[in-house]
C-alpha cells in the first residue's frame, strides 16, 4: 500500500486516507486553442512506465490537493510537495535524479 | 500441423502420445516481413489470424516480449458479453461473441466456450433505469438481452441473496447467450492457427525501437535483431504508451492495475456469470470448481501487476452481502494485470500519425470478450485502410469529440 505525506497538514498515511486526481502539470489552453492542443489537454496524457508527476487530495484529512512524485513500477514516492506551482520543484527532481538518473518528464528533467 | 480430432487421438494412442509435436513453431525471425505484429496476446494473434483467414496475408511475424498469452489473455476472468450501450461498441463485442460460438471449430482447437449466460446485477435504482435502457437498446442493436426481476434472478442464481439491506437485488440484464471461455485455450488456438499457415510467433523478443523514414515505418529493432516490416500493427494493451513513445507519437490512455482472485475449489453451485458493478465485483465458477473474482482497479497510473489489498477487501466485503456463503471461503490466489484506459471507456483502432503503423489499444478491463472480433475488425483495417467495425473507434473521435461514451454507460469501468 502506498505511504504518502500530505505536504499542507504533514500527516503521513496510507492511500486510503487519499484520492488519486491523476496527472500533475497539465497544461490548459486558453482561448483560440487549436482542437489539437484541447484534445491534448483533456487526453493525452505521458502514462510514463517510470517518474510520474500526480495530484492527490488528502480526503479524509485535511482535505487539500497536493502533488506527488513516484515511480509507477516500483510504487516508490520521491517526495510530495505544494500543489501551488507549474513545475516540480528543484528539490523534488534532485531527489528522483538521484534514484532514477536520466528520467524524463515533458521538459522539466 | 495435425489435426485434432477423435481419430486423432485414437489413432496417436497407438504411438503412447508420443508423436503430437509442438502446436506451433518457435522460429527464428527473418530479415523482412510484410506484416509485423507486435504482442502475442489473444488480440495480436486473432489479428494476424484474420489477417492470414480473410485476406490472404502470410508473411507476418508475431513478436512477443514474454511468453505468448502471458499479459492479460492469463489475467482476465474470461467474461464473455456484448450488452453494450452504444451501437459501435455492441456491433463489435457482438461481432466477438458471435465468433466465440464457432471458434473451437474454426480453429480445430478447443476454447471451451461455455455459453453459460451473463447477469448483470441492478442494485441501485439508477442501475435499474440505466440497464432497462440497456435492454431497449440492445433490442435495436439485435443483441439478445432481457431485462429481469428479482424473483428471475434468484431462480437463475439460488445461492444469492435479493434481500440485502445494503445492496438489495432490483433486477439486472440478463444475456443468455453470454458466457466464458478458456483464455489460455484461445491465445494458444490463435497461435497454432497462425503458425500452420505460415506465420512466425517469435517470443522473448522484446521491441526496443521503431524505424522510421521520411514518416513512414520501415521496421523495428528488437532484442533478436533488427526487422523490417511494411505495415506494423501494435497490439500491447497497458504497455501501448511506452510502444507509442517509441514511434513518436502520444496516446489518451492511461495505464492502471486491475486484479482478480480465485477461491478454493468447491462443488458446483453457480452456473451463470454475475456481475455486480456497484460494488466493482464479478463472479463466475471454473470448470474446477473455484470462484473467480474479479475486482476494482487501482485509482493511481502504475505498471506493477499486482494490486492492492484495500481493493480486495472491498470487493468481498460488498459480495459477502450478495453471495453469503462466500465468506466461508478460503482465497487460494490474487493477480493483477495492466489495463490501457481511454478517456470514454471505449477501445482505438485506428491508423496513426505514422503511415504504416496502425494501433489496437484501450480495451481496458474488458479485452478479453472482444478478441475475435476485434482481430477481425483490426486485420481489415490493416488490410485494406478502414474497417466498418473498427472505423468508428480511430484516434481523431478525441479531437472532434465524437466519443462513444461507455464510461458514462455502465458508471463504472466494464
Amino acid at each position: 500500500m502506498l505511504i504518502l505525506t500530505c505536504p499542507c497538514c504533514g500527516v503521513t498515511a496510507e492511500e486510503t486516507e487519499f484520492a488519486a486526481g491523476g496527472e500533475a502539470h497539465v497544461k490548459r489552453f486558453g482561448p483560440g486553442a487549436s482542437d489539437e492542443e484541447f484534445r491534448d489537454y483533456i487526453f493525452a496524457r505521458e502514462n510514463p512506465k517510470g517518474v510520474h508527476f500526480e495530484r492527490w487530495r488528502h480526503a479524509n484529512g485535511c482535505g487539500k490537493w497536493f502533488h506527488a512524485a513516484r515511480c509507477t513500477i516500483t510504487l516508490e514516492v520521491f517526495g510530495t510537495y505544494s500543489a501551488q506551482t507549474t513545475t516540480p520543484p528543484k528539490a523534488i527532481c534532485a531527489a528522483i535524479t538521484a534514484k532514477r538518473p536520466g528520467w524524463t518528464w515533458r521538459d522539466f528533467a | 500441423m495435425k489435426r485434432y480430432s477423435a481419430f486423432a487421438v485414437a489413432r496417436e494412442a497407438l504411438s503412447y502420445h508420443t508423436g503430437w509435436g509442438r502446436a506451433w513453431r518457435a522460429p527464428e525471425p527473418k530479415s523482412r516481413y510484410d506484416v509485423v505484429i507486435v504482442g502475442a496476446g489473444g488480440h495480436g494473434l486473432a489479428t494476424a489470424y484474420y489477417l492470414g483467414k480473410n485476406f490472404g496475408i502470410t508473411n507476418v511475424a508475431v513478436l512477443e516480449k514474454g511468453w505468448l498469452g502471458g499479459g492479460n489473455t492469463g489475467r482476465n476472468t474470461t467474461i464473455i458479453r456484448s450488452n453494450y450501450l452504444q451501437d459501435s461498441s455492441a456491433a463489435i463485442f457482438e461481432k466477438a461473441r458471435a465468433l466465440y460460438e464457432g471458434l473451437s471449430q474454426d480453429l480445430n482447437y478447443n476454447v471451451m466456450f461455455s455459453p453459460r449466460g451473463c447477469l448483470m446485477l441492478a442494485q441501485t435504482q439508477s442501475e435499474v433505469r440505466g440497464y432497462q435502457r440497456t435492454a431497449h437498446a440492445n433490442a435495436l442493436q439485435g443483441v439478445q438481452t432481457e431485462w429481469v426481476g428479482p424473483q428471475r434472478v434468484k431462480e437463475l442464481v439460488p445461492i444469492i441473496n435479493i434481500d440485502g439491506p445494503r445492496y438489495p437485488v432490483l433486477g439486472g440484464l440478463w444475456q443468455a447467450r453470454g458466457g466464458t471461455a478458456r483464455h489460455d485455450a484461445v491465445a494458444w488456438g490463435y497461435a497454432r492457427a497462425c503458425s500452420a499457415m505460415g506465420m512466425d510467433i517469435i517470443q522473448q523478443c522484446e521491441v526496443t525501437g521503431v524505424r522510421r523514414e521520411g514518416g513512414k515505418v520501415v521496421g523495428v529493432d528488437t532484442s533478436k535483431g533488427a526487422i523490417d516490416c511494411g505495415k506494423l500493427g501494435m497490439v500491447v494493451a497497458g504497455h501501448s504508451g511506452a510502444l507509442a513513445e517509441m514511434a513518436g507519437f502520444r496516446l489518451p490512455i492511461e495505464s492502471v492495475a486491475l486484479q482478480a482472485l480465485v477461491s478454493e475449489p468447491i462443488k458446483p453451485c453457480m452456473d451463470v456469470v454475475v456481475m455486480a458493478n456497484t460494488v466493482h465485483g464479478y463472479m463466475s465458477q471454473s470448470d474446477k470448481g473455484e470462484m473467480v473474482i474479479g475486482g476494482g482497479t487501482d485509482s493511481f497510473n502504475n505498471y506493477t501487476q499486482r494490486g492492492s489489498f484495500h481493493h480486495i477487501e472491498h470487493t468481498l466485503a460488498a459480495l459477502i452481502e450478495t453471495f453469503p456463503m462466500v465468506s466461508r471461503l478460503k482465497m487460494l490466489r490474487q493477480w493483477g494485470g495492466i489495463v490501457d484506459m481511454t478517456g470514454d471507456r471505449s477501445p482505438i483502432l485506428s491508423k496513426t500519425p505514422v503511415e504504416g503503423i496502425f494501433i489496437n489499444c484501450g480495451w481496458g478491463t474488458g479485452g478479453f470478450k472482444a478478441i475475435p472480433g476485434s482481430g477481425w475488425a483490426f486485420a481489415e483495417l490493416m488490410a485494406k485502410g478502414h474497417a466498418p467495425l473498427a472505423d468508428d473507434f480511430s484516434l481523431d473521435r478525441f479531437t472532434e469529440g465524437r466519443f462513444i461514451d461507455e464510461s458514462v454507460a455502465a458508471g463504472v469501468a466494464h
